[in-house]
């Protein structure tokens, strides 16, 4: 813990920091473009020099580590001459466009030369202009503004790891410009607009739309993926613009998905606006007092055993726990979220990924079987390549083939190779037993085709036996694609009858046994197996199969369009924040079951949403508790040997669900990078 | 004391010849008789108005036809009425344009900071002032209603440009 004086004042601060990272802690502002936190310094801007007594010339803050006894100075004569020379320099080539600029108002390059630049300059030549590029339909460059940072570069390089982009030329020829390929092949793309400090790389979706100063920002919590990357969602006073990452060591850092992040051009695009009740088979609009009545009608002519409930992706708990209290009090236990993976909602650590996502970062050896997680989970694959370019990593995959920008070792694809590494038959076996903190991470692909308890026994029996379990490391991990999934798991909303699950309330429909069914946003399952008598309510917000089969539609709020509470892979519990008023008639979906519920004469004892959230925090411990990882079960049945293709249940990163499903990007997207 | 009485016996003999209301006679036909009107036939006469004189607003074009207005949203950041609205698009081109530039006149104080705010002289300010409505609608200027303006006073703004360079 060195000492150091910044400005006069004596600070302790961490090992092994540079200047600026210091300063960063302790809150002293440093002008910067080429350093990004997240990425490897290179110190070329040289914007970000300071003082230290003893040296003649001033020091780039960013490439020079902090030693016992330095003292800085961050703010002399010396130093702001400096800065406006540098400042005076970019100028001679960056275009005086800030008007047409989509960084205009959030640019670093204009706020420091607000702050320490000239308004004129000794040099006046004529400025360089580069080429348009093609960047692809996420990333709309103008390279004349480029201060060649190499920030994209590092970008590209290190957290994306596709070696496309790059600088070519030198001196005044510079250009930042992709090797051979058209458009960056990466599910993280979208933060090239984010990392550049000026508006070389912007976001194609946001291109003109509106000025920083305008927006209302939000923050909340994305689900496109079950990762649960905390973002910063910008809106005009009545649609999104652009969703950005907000930073989160712990889940995200810097980063999300270009799913999470693309879909904003989706989220009024087919949605269902208001209930609609289907009359003459045919489906009409409707007022909500109208289609509570059509359903109560249905319900009060039924009994608790023909009733069931379906809940598919971006369902909150409240709703969750609202829906399963409104039909355990119509006796009904026909409940399922899992949508055809028994996971088994009383062991939490059987279906968490339980080494947490910066766990990753101490792991020497991960097994992943029957997962992409580049399309699973993007932003946890970039910690998955962090952890492997920092080197004694061993990566080895079971499932199906992908490129995941990391080296890895290939098992096959089956199941029965789990097996063969639970008896020490397999050679990798070798590696797992060398490695300290070893880890498996099974992903919805490995559950393909057997049945879920009898995999992940397996799994925890690899688990055991290769010391993945120590006293303060789990290395036993499930990677879920749906936030949705696991929200109503962890608000129990599954049957008491370990029997029933999705394809038994299917097959209970076919049988007649089962003839109302509850969906929300429930669009996977196959419903032309649902006979035509089956009544069906659909609560959701985008028009897909569910609405289309569905008797009544009840249009719920988008995730961004009211408060809730979201379960991640790890089983945090984060809130996400209204950021954007409601579309239409819909209504938030917690209310839509309280109020179906004064029409059945069902007493929730729910008045206010404060009310639900106390009633959740009765039943779930978890729920306003610090988050703290799942404690591992070791549930010992008999390990069974298992046999079976392993198939992944990505193939289309862009195209996952009813949200992306309406996205134009995303369907751009696919034509350009998912053609085989 | 003596001062005192002396002055109450001029102001006696003041009012008795009414010698301010002469003066005053005098005054007036001088004005009346002996130098020129300047008032003037309103409608149909008017006055000069400088080209820093700040009326109804208008949008100007490029000598090509091309709109000026980039959609920097400088004038509406600056507005302090907040009278102005802009929404902006990428137009076919790939450049960026506006799809609405409305004015709520209603609300316009007419302190000249849109002017001299924008970049590329795009929205400025004629010396037209003769522009009152029956209903408070006809006040919401869009930017059809602007450009046409504009169209309609190219000439004068052209001049007032040039004539107020110097100073920007």
């Amino acid at each position: 813990m060195p000492k150091i004086v910044i400005n006069g004042e004596e600070n302790e601060v961490k090992d092994g920091l540079t200047i600026i990272q210091a300063c960063d802690e302790l809150g002293i502002q440093i002008p910067r473009f080429c350093y990004h936190d997240k990425l490897p310094s290179v110190g070329s801007c040289r914007m970000c020099m300071v003082e230290i007594s003893g040296s003649r010339k001033l020091v780039p803050s960013c490439a020079t580590t902090v030693a016992e006894g330095m003292e800085i100075q961050t703010e002399t004569e010396a130093i702001h001459k400096a800065r406006k020379m540098v400042l005076e320099m970019l100028l001679v080539n960056h275009p005086l466009d800030c008007p047409i600029c989509d960084k205009g108002g959030e640019c670093d390059l204009q706020d420091q030369t607000y702050r320490y630049g000239l308004d004129n300059s000794a040099i006046n030549v004529v400025k360089r202009a580069v080429e348009q590029k093609d960047f692809g339909p996420l990333i709309d460059p103008y390279m004349t503004r480029c201060i060649h940072c190499t920030r994209c570069i590092r970008f590209a390089t290190e957290i994306a790891g596709v070696q496309e982009l790059g600088a070519l030329g030198r001196g005044d020829h510079t250009e930042i410009s992709m090797y051979i390929s058209k458009a960056l092949s990466s599910e993280l793309s979208g933060n090239l607009a984010e990392v550049c400090p000026v508006g070389a790389l912007t976001n194609s979706q946001y291109a003109f739309k509106a000025r920083p100063w305008e927006l209302i920002s939000t923050e909340t919590i994305d689900v496109m993926d079950a990762i649960g990357s905390n973002i910063k969602v910008d809106a005009s006073t009545l649609a999104v613009l652009r969703i950005m990452p907000k930073i989160n060591d712990e889940i995200n850092e810097s980063w999300i998905g270009d799913k999470s992040r693309y879909i904003v051009d989706a989220l009024r695009i087919q949605r269902l606006d208001q209930p609609m009740v289907r009359i003459n088979s045919r489906l009409s609009k409707s007022s909500w007092h109208e289609a509570f009545k059509v359903i109560a009608d249905k319900l009060k002519s039924l009994n608790g055993s023909q009733v069931a409930a379906l809940m598919g992706d971006f369902v909150d708990v409240e709703t969750a726990f609202i829906t399963k209290k409104l039909f355990n009090a119509l006796k009904c236990d026909n409940l399922d979220c899992r949508g055809g993976i028994n996971f088994d909602a009383n062991d939490r650590g059987s279906y968490l990924f339980n080494t947490t996502i910066t766990g990753i970062e101490e792991a020497d050896s991960c097994l992943i079987v029957g997962s992409n997680p580049r399309f699973e989970a993007p932003v946890l694959n970039a910690r998955l390549r962090k952890r492997y370019l920092k080197g004694g990593f061993e990566i080895a995959v079971i499932g199906d083939k992908y490129d995941g920008n990391y080296k890895y070792d290939y098992l096959g694809n089956n199941i029965a190779i789990l097996n063969d590494i639970l008896d020490g038959k397999h050679e990798w076996v070798k590696k797992l037993k060398s490695s300290k903190k070893p880890m498996i991470i099974l992903g919805q692909g490995a559950f393909y085709g057997n049945d879920a308890a009898e995999v992940i026994s397996l799994a925890k029996a690899v688990a055991v036996k290769y010391n993945m379990i120590q006293k303060d490391w789990n290395g036993y991990n499930v990677l879920n694609t749906s936030t949705g999934m696991l929200s109503a798991l962890e608000a129990g909303f599954v049957s008491q009858d370990k029997k029933v699950d999705t394809n038994s309330i299917i097959e209970a429909m076919k049988a007649r046994n089962i003839k109302f069914l509850w969906l929300n946003n429930v669009d996977n399952i196959n419903f032309d197996s649902i006979p035509q008598d089956v009544f069906v309510v659909y609560q959701g917000h985008h028009g897909d199969k569910g609405a289309a089969r569905a008797d009544v539609v009840l249009s719920s709020n988008l995730w961004l369009e009211q408060n809730g509470t979201y379960v991640n892979i790890e089983g945090r519990f984060q809130r996400a924040y209204k950021a954007v008023p409601s579309v239409g008639e819909s209504k938030e979906s917690w209310k839509i079951i309280r109020k179906l519920a004064e029409y059945i004469n069902v007493d929730l004892h729910v008045e206010t949403f404060e009310d639900l959230r106390n009633q959740i925090a009765a039943a779930n411990p978890n729920f306003n508790a610090e988050f703290s990882a799942a404690s591992f079960n070791n549930n010992s049945a008999a390990v069974p040997s298992l046999a079976g293709e392993i198939k992944s249940v990505i193939e289309n990163y862009y195209r996952t669900d009813i949200i992306s499903k309406n996205s134009v990007k995303m369907a751009e997207c696919t034509k350009l990078f998912m053609k085989k | 004391m003596e001062n005192n009485r002396m002055q109450r016996i001029v102001d006696f003999l003041k009012s008795l010849l009414l010698i301010d209301i002469f003066k005053g006679i005098i005054l007036t036909s001088k004005y009346m008789l002996f130098k020129k009107s300047v008032t003037i036939n309103y409608p149909y006469e008017k006055s000069m108005v400088s080209y820093r004189f700040k009326g109804e607003h208008a949008l100007r074009r490029y000598e090509n036809g091309e709109e000026r207005c980039i959609a920097c949203k400088l004038c509406e950041a600056i507005c302090p009425a907040q009278a102005i609205t802009i929404m902006a698009e990428k137009r076919f081109d790939g450049s960026r344009r506006t799809i609405s530039y409305d004015i709520d006149m209603s609300k316009c104080i007419y302190c000249g900071l849109c002017e001299e705010a924008c970049p590329v002289d795009a929205i400025v300010e004629t010396p037209n002032v003769e522009f009152s409505t029956e209903t408070r609608e006809e006040l919401y200027y869009t930017k059809e209603k602007l450009l046409s303006n504009g169209e309609r006073w190219e000439n004068y703004l052209k001049q007032k440009m040039q004539e107020l360079a110097v100073y920007k």
